[in-house]
């Protein structure tokens, strides 16, 4: 299959089941909102070594929120309930509750519930107030520059994390700039989050690794200084892989970012040195979902 | 389906007990049936059908029409479907409902609400005294749902009150949220004497500034408080004035207090 002169691979992505939830952090404005949001998701790129995979999902507009302030809703995937209940803890009393003027909700409804606030309570040493609002309980602690309004617990999920594609082109340059416009395209898309820096990450991985330490190492066989050395992947012409990973609530919701990311890249085309797509595919050794990029982009 | 109409066809010169007619206890019963259940009247029971003329067949959907404030316990304990009086209500309407709602016309005597555990009453009239209270004896009053006054309310509205909301849109008697554990009661007109008398916790939202406040309440400043427009707006469901107010009301000043109780409740008042 070619798309604007770029080659897309008859290959497969590989996804594994997370759980997963989303919450809604509002503040004064939409600065402090993101501030906020970007701490919490912060070091949040691969449960590799981080602990979870977070993301912001999109930005919100006062009518789409709890309190009727700015906010950001971000998204949390773990490999399990307790981890992922740990990670979101930790790190909205780290970051959200820290956060001038930020208040946290829950963003997904789910008969499975992870605490939210319900613990963070406890800072307000005795003097923090419960109210249940419409079904739901809230926390209110008095901080120092007011009071940090906090749902007490939020949804958890079943979903789906590590879709991926990579995009091989002639120049790092050219790598990145339609890395940059896929994951314009696919931030529009709901309940799917790109971990890595800027929705990108350069360092891809492979399972396993010549030290027994290690559970995951390089690509060599997308690392472009590695092609006369290692059983490469990568025709003459690629100088540069780039891939794009994908954690979503469903496997539709990363079809459809997939899609929707490939298409953006393929409209810069060969003229602007986009070789080939292809995916991070483990011979079926990381996980039961697979994403057949050709069937996605049929 | 028509409304299983219950309308007052005497006097009644005691007062009656029509807990028996709600929907929970009249789904699935025959009209034969619902004629011939007994509802307490003084020291006697009399059937249904001596004291209603009934018409109509939903259960779901009740309505007591020409209602007298000598009807005691309209509601009692129920779970769901709607109770509408058309005219005043006795004593203890709502008392202990789980769910559904009820709407009354005129003004209600005392003890409604008391212990309700959800669901919505909407009072068109006045409410007595006790309002969302415990029983006498008891120490848990209100603890769920939402009660609704366009009128104003009596004395010792949300008496060791737990959980939910009182909304009254006249006036408050005094001893408002006495001895209150939990929840939000909120007044758009004036309050009466000793408001917040040996408050544990909970809110009260004073839409006017009380003309006294009792001393055991400290002055905590004036605030924009995050979970105000939050609170206001689950109201927008109800017919209520301060559901209207979620995008306005953001100022209030803060009062903590019973210090002589706990202390740990609040009067907000709106500035």
């Amino acid at each position: 299959m070619i798309i604007n002169g770029v080659q897309i691979d008859a290959t497969f992505a590989e996804a594994f089941p997370m759980k997963a939830t989303r919450v809604i952090i509002t503040a004064q404005n939409h600065k402090w909102a993101h501030i906020s949001a970007q701490a919490m998701t912060g070091f949040a790129t691969s449960v590799i070594a981080c602990g979870c995979e977070a993301g912001i999902e999109r930005e919100l507009a006062p009518s789409e929120t709890p309190d009727g302030r700015p906010g950001v809703s971000a998204m949390i995937f773990a490999m399990g309930g307790k981890g992922l209940a740990k990670q979101l803890e930790t790190r909205a009393g780290q970051c959200v509750l820290t956060s001038p003027t930020a208040a946290l909700f829950a963003g997904i409804d789910a008969p499975d519930q992870i605490p939210l606030g319900k613990n963070l309570r406890f800072f307000g040493d005795g003097f923090q107030i419960a109210k249940r609002i419409g079904g739901k309980r809230y926390w209110r602690v008095p901080v120092m520059d007011g009071e940090f309004l906090t749902e007490a617990t939020t949804g958890m999920v079943p979903a789906v994390g590590g879709g991926n594609f990579l995009i091989l082109a002639k120049s790092q340059p050219q790598a990145l700039a339609a890395c940059e416009v896929a994951i314009e395209a696919m931030r529009k898309v709901p309940n799917v989050i790109m971990p890595f820096p800027g929705g990108v990450v350069r360092s891809g991985s492979k399972v396993g690794s010549k030290y027994k330490a290690l559970n995951a190492s390089t690509n060599d066989a997308f690392c472009p200084t590695l092609k006369g050395q290692t059983r490469s992947d990568l025709s003459p012409e690629v100088e540069s892989v780039m891939e794009i990973v994908i954690d979503g609530l469903t496997k539709t919701d990363i079809d459809q970012a997939m899609r929707v990311g490939i298409e953006a890249a393929c409209s810069l085309g060969a003229a602007n040195g986009i070789c080939r797509i292809s995916a991070g595919n483990y011979g079926g050794k990381l996980g039961p979902f697979l994403f057949h990029l050709q069937e996605i982009m049929a | 389906m028509a409304a299983l109409t219950f309308t007052l066809k005497i006097a009644p010169q005691q007062r009656v007990d029509v807990s028996p007619l709600t929907p929970d206890n009249l789904a699935g019963k025959s009209a034969t049936d619902i004629a011939a259940l007994p509802l307490q009247c003084g020291n006697r029971a009399l059937r249904t059908d001596e004291v209603f003329t009934i018409a109509g067949d939903d259960a779901a959907d009740i309505r007591l029409l020409k209602s007298s404030a000598k009807l005691d316990l309209i509601g009692k304990g129920m779970t769901s479907g709607s109770i509408t009086v058309d005219g005043d209500a006795g004593a203890y309407l709502g008392m202990q409902m789980k769910g559904g709602s009820i709407e009354v016309s005129g003004s209600v005597g005392a003890y409604a609400a008391c212990e309700m555990k959800n669901g919505v009453i909407l009072l068109r009239g006045h409410a007595g005294d006790f309002l969302g209270a415990a029983l006498p004896g008891n120490k848990k009053g209100m603890a769920g749902g939402v009660v609704v006054v366009k009128g104003n309310a009596g004395d010792r509205v949300g008496d060791h009150m737990r959980r939910g909301a009182i909304l009254i849109e006249g006036n408050a008697g005094g001893y408002l949220g006495s001895r209150m554990t939990a929840g939000t009661i909120a007044v758009a007109g004036t309050v009466g004497e000793h408001l917040g008398y040996a408050m544990n916790r909970g809110t009260l939202l004073l839409l006017q500034a009380p003309p006294l406040l009792p001393p055991t309440f400290n002055d905590c400043g004036s605030h924009t408080l995050g979970f105000l427009p939050l609170l206001l707006k689950s109201f927008k469901g109800v017919d209520s004035c301060f559901g209207g107010l979620a995008d306005s009301l953001k100022r209030v000043r803060r009062y903590a207090g019973d210090m002589a109780a706990m202390g740990k409740g609040e009067v907000l008042v709106v500035i």
